[in-house]
């Protein structure tokens, strides 16, 4: 089995890419609000396709990039994007035989538990807390969910990555 | 271990000052990222550039020019009143400095965590940007740096609500806090108390005290006051002056030693309230043939 090597690696590097310059792209003021968390999103995914070769590492990684991008407190992200990679290895071989919908599902629970904790933390260094929309990206993040599966599947499919 | 890896940051991260240099060092990283980002803007500006008739051209060339005869104009008159503030201020004793070094930086059109009010801009550390550094447009205070990265450095807004600001009312001197609300267009001033004499309209600048911002930059205009007997102090609410969600251009200031005060002014704000108006105001008094002029050399100062 060791015969098949991975690759394809970029492949990954570069969605996680795309997905970083989605979180800071400009939008408009009412865009801003709503701006689905793409990290989570992708990192989600590639959990779910290729659990031994995406993980935590990658997730704190990843969430530390989001960190020094959004100018948030170091470690922040990192934290709740490792948590929401374990979570997803955790749990993969089951989310992965679910309907589409269902899985939407699971992925809002995971997006709205990456955001708790992410309250969590701005509460604890004495910010105020958050409007009711402040959990739209979660919900706006379960809606695109087929999207960005089916976008990502076919790019695994079609670049062969394993 | 790699939660308690990312709560060690978190902590180290808001309690010391120990990771920036870290933060700086991966701030180059992401650096393309950025620039990435950057990039239709970028396209679209080069393009609307180039692409301006030369009709559009010639107009602005003319209004431009228009305005600079006119701000030479009050440049004029500017002169002749620094001469008269610095002889005024020797008598007093005390020293001032107007011109102050800066530079012109742009804002990288990158958007941060909504819920925080802050800007990426093009200086870093190899422009001279340090951390705390006070931020300016052409309309007044905008906010201070808080990371200073190699190329890029993140500005807090002053509407943050994790920023205060000392001001003073230009009037008559009175002193007080601006608070960020989190609300773009608005400063809260919670500590006035009710017998204070403020009103909707008041300019207020930056007192300079504090030692992070220069004394004198304007920051907002009070848009509202509300006398509650029931309660200590005044709500005071205040409009900022800066474009803070429009300005494409920032100006970083590089304050003078000189512009924290010296301890012969500072004696005498250790007293009560009153005492503190008083000699701002005899401080008015003495500069009285400029006192109708101050709104102007505080406005003129910032460009």
């Amino acid at each position: 089995m060791t015969l098949v090597r991975h690759h394809g690696g970029g492949v990954i590097l570069f969605t996680f890419i795309v997905a970083l310059i989605l979180t800071v792209m400009p939008l408009p003021e009412l865009g801003r609000y709503l701006r689905p968390d793409w990290a989570g999103l992708v990192l989600i995914y590639w959990c779910l396709a290729l659990p031994d070769r995406v993980g935590v590492i990658s997730g704190w990684l990843l969430g530390l990039a989001v960190d020094l991008l959004t100018g948030a407190l170091l470690g922040q992200h990192a934290l709740s994007l490792a948590f929401v990679a374990y979570l997803t290895l955790k749990f993969h071989q089951r989310v992965r035989l679910f309907p589409i919908s269902q899985q939407a599902l699971t992925v809002l629970v995971l997006l709205m538990l990456h955001q708790l904790l992410a309250l969590w933390i701005s509460r604890m260094i004495g910010r105020p807390g958050a409007p009711w929309f402040f959990w739209a990206p979660s919900l706006l993040g379960m809606l695109i969910w087929p999207l960005v599966y089916a976008a990502l599947r076919s790019l695994r499919r079609g670049f062969r990555v394993v | 271990m790699f939660a308690a890896l990312s709560a060690a940051l978190m902590v180290m991260d808001h309690k010391y000052k120990s990771l920036e240099s870290l933060r700086a060092g991966l701030s180059v990283v992401i650096y393309p990222i950025q620039l990435l980002v950057e990039v239709p803007d970028t396209v679209t500006e080069w393009l609307s550039e180039s692409l301006t008739s030369r009709r559009h051209l010639q107009e602005e060339n003319e209004s431009l020019r228009t305005k600079i005869f006119m701000q030479n104009a009050q440049m004029q008159k500017l002169a002749a009143l620094e001469a008269e503030n610095i002889r005024l201020r020797e008598l007093l004793d005390s020293s001032f400095e107007v011109g102050e070094k800066v530079i012109i930086a742009e804002l990288l059109s990158v958007n941060l965590d909504p819920y925080k009010h802050q800007i990426v801009i093009n200086k870093g550390q190899l422009d001279g940007v340090y951390a705390g550094q006070p931020l300016l447009d052409a309309e007044g205070v905008m906010g201070q740096i808080v990371h200073a990265g190699p190329y890029t450095s993140t500005a807090v807004l002053i509407t943050d609500t994790a920023h205060a600001i000392p001001v003073q009312v230009n009037r008559n001197g009175l002193r007080s806090i601006a608070l960020g609300s989190g609300t773009i267009n608005r400063l809260d001033l919670p500590y006035i108390p009710n017998s204070a004499d403020i009103q909707p309209g008041d300019l207020l600048i930056t007192s300079g005290l504090g030692g992070q911002f220069p004394p004198g930059y304007p920051v907002a205009v009070v848009s509202a006051v509300q006398h509650d007997p029931g309660r200590t102090f005044s709500q005071v609410v205040a409009t900022p002056l800066a474009q803070l969600n429009r300005s494409r251009e920032v100006l970083l200031v590089w304050p003078g030693e000189t512009t924290i005060l010296e301890p012969a002014e500072l004696a005498p704000l250790e007293e009560t309230a009153d005492t503190d108006s008083a000699t701002s105001e005899s401080d008015a008094a003495a500069a009285d043939s400029v006192a109708p002029a101050t709104e102007e050399t505080g406005a003129a100062a910032t460009p």
